[in-house]
């Protein structure tokens, strides 16, 4: 994987660390990742930022046994698709003891290590989900 | 006005360490001209399915590259990329672009080096086919993906592990016999079950290999096309797209977009999903196969085993599909949906390895991502 730049980082800071969705203000539509344009209204949407919870439930879920590159050193690990409470989805990983992930599972989120550039790039870091109970 | 595919080659798929890019893009160009019993000084403009050539092997320009080494110059030559839909995109492009009057003879191809780099690096190359900042950021794998969607499919309509392994176990069958095939052996449910898990609840048995290889076609407008003695007729083309992310779409259990091109495609060609006689389908993983039977029309929604359990997707039943073993016989992501119209064209002509008995129409469904885009072809013979 290329090294990435600290410019990227601090582009996605907001949505990637802080958990900043948008919504159309026009058409109730949640945006998580944020979009800069409403796919439902389009030029006549309202686009404004929304701060997620980062509760939600497992919708569905795989254990990755064989990572792609920078991911090697944390194998097995979880990565599931989590409707958020404001209703909108987000891929994370969901950490703890993943034998106990189950579809329709409570999460919150927790600020973990994500993966490394190899031994000399960046350490990025990134919100984890947990399960609540 | 019609389009006819005139010519078609593929060169064997797997790995091909003696083999670079340009070499197998020649190889399969030269194959689909001798096949058409025409000189590459006839075509007038080519179009190259490609996936990922720049993150593969460093090297972007394909359209230039093709033509250059395949000694073309000056024809125009263009790249088309849709992740893993990119040969069909092409074949759909190559084909548009004679619908629209500007030329009588084209070729579309597809080629893919997957083994110049290493594995971790060709998974996350895939990953590209997803949303880099917010699915392969999490470690997310495309594998994965499929294992999502794999989950959701098991749990909402009881599908049993056993019953998923079906796919890949029909589809070695399938390509015992096909001369490009990356493998060529049976497996059995046991085999897959105890094959590693790769991304819960997939396991290796159930992935489509990493694969290096072409494959490429001739088309020509109806008017060239009498000269020719068994030409196969483009009967539909439908093209789609979707959310880029999985985690956007509305179900994890059926692709949309597949619906969709397949609707335009079917109404197109004037037909139903029961007059097809033979179907490639895009078995990346094997949860795909069954969503595709569904997706296409074949089966009801949640139903698609059926088609496994009763024996009516093998060869001899209902509606044969992946009568050369499909994408588990190799994968080479840009060139796949160039082969998978290679296999129907050589089924409706009575010359394929797996023959389905007096077929008339086939389709080819090429997905992109986990269902970001789908093209769907129906071709037929005269
Ligand atoms: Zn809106």
């Amino acid at each position: 994987m290329p090294y990435k730049s600290v410019p990227l980082f601090w582009r996605l800071k907001k949505p990637k660390y802080n958990l900043t969705g948008t919504k159309c203000t026009k058409c109730e539509n949640v945006y998580f990742p944020p979009r800069n344009l409403c796919p439902a209204c389009r030029r006549s949407g309202d686009i404004q930022e929304l701060q997620l919870s980062g509760k939600g439930k497992i919708l569905s879920y795989t254990i990755i046994r064989t990572p792609p590159e920078g991911f090697e050193h944390y194998v097995p690990y979880a990565v599931a698709i989590i409707r958020l409470d404001e209703g909108t989805n987000i891929t994370g990983q969901v950490v703890g003891d993943i034998e106990k992930i189950r579809t329709g599972k409570r999460v919150r989120p927790v600020f973990r290590k994500m993966h490394e550039d190899g031994n000399d790039g960046l350490i990025h870091y990134g919100l984890k989900f947990e399960l609540v109970d | 006005m019609r389009v006819a595919i005139v010519g078609a080659g593929c060169t064997k798929l797997g790995e091909h360490w003696m083999k670079s890019l340009r070499d197998l893009s020649t190889e399969a160009g030269a194959l689909a001209l001798k096949d058409a019993g025409i000189d590459g000084k006839k075509i007038q403009s080519l179009y190259i399915g490609n996936m990922s050539a720049g993150r593969f092997i460093g090297q972007e320009h394909l359209g230039a590259l093709a033509v250059d080494q395949a000694g073309l110059n000056p024809i125009p030559a263009t790249r088309c990329e849709s992740a893993c839909a990119s040969g069909a995109l092409a074949f759909r492009k190559a084909y548009l672009s004679i619908l629209s009057g500007e030329y009588d003879i084209v070729m579309a191809g597809g080629a893919e080096k997957m083994t110049d780099i290493k594995g971790s690096g060709a998974i996350a190359t895939l990953m590209g086919a997803g949303d880099q900042e917010w699915e392969s950021s999490v470690g997310l794998t495309f594998v994965g993906l499929y294992a999502i969607m794999a989950k959701a499919y098991m749990e909402k309509y009881k599908l049993t592990r056993k019953e998923l392994s079906l796919v890949p176990v029909k589809n070695h069958k399938h390509g015992l016999n096909n001369p490009y095939a990356q493998f060529n052996y049976e497996i059995t449910t046991d085999d897959v079950l105890r094959s590693p898990i790769i991304a819960d609840p997939l396991r290796l048995l159930d992935c489509s290999p990493i694969t290096d290889g072409a494959a490429a076609v001739v088309l020509v407008s109806e008017r060239i096309a009498k000269k020719f003695k068994n030409p196969i007729w483009i009967l539909g083309s439908g093209q789609a797209s979707d959310t880029l992310a999985l985690h956007n779409r509305k179900s994890l259990t059926e692709i949309p977009a597949t619906k969709i091109a397949a609707r335009k495609a079917y109404e197109q060609a004037k037909v139903k999903p029961k007059d097809i006689d033979i179907a490639e389908v895009h078995d990346c993983f094997s949860i795909a196969e069954i969503l595709a039977y569904e997706d296409l029309g074949f089966s009801e929604r949640g139903k698609g085993k059926e088609l496994l359990l009763k024996k009516d997707a093998m060869i001899g039943g209902r509606i044969p599909v992946n009568t050369d073993g499909g994408l588990k016989m190799g994968h080479p992501v840009g060139a796949t949906g160039i082969k998978q119209i290679v296999e129907v064209v050589k089924q409706l002509r009575g010359e394929a390895s797996n023959q389905v008995r007096n077929a008339r129409v086939g389709l080819t469904h090429n997905i992109g991502g986990s269902g970001a885009s789908c093209l769907v072809h129906i071709l037929g013979r005269e």
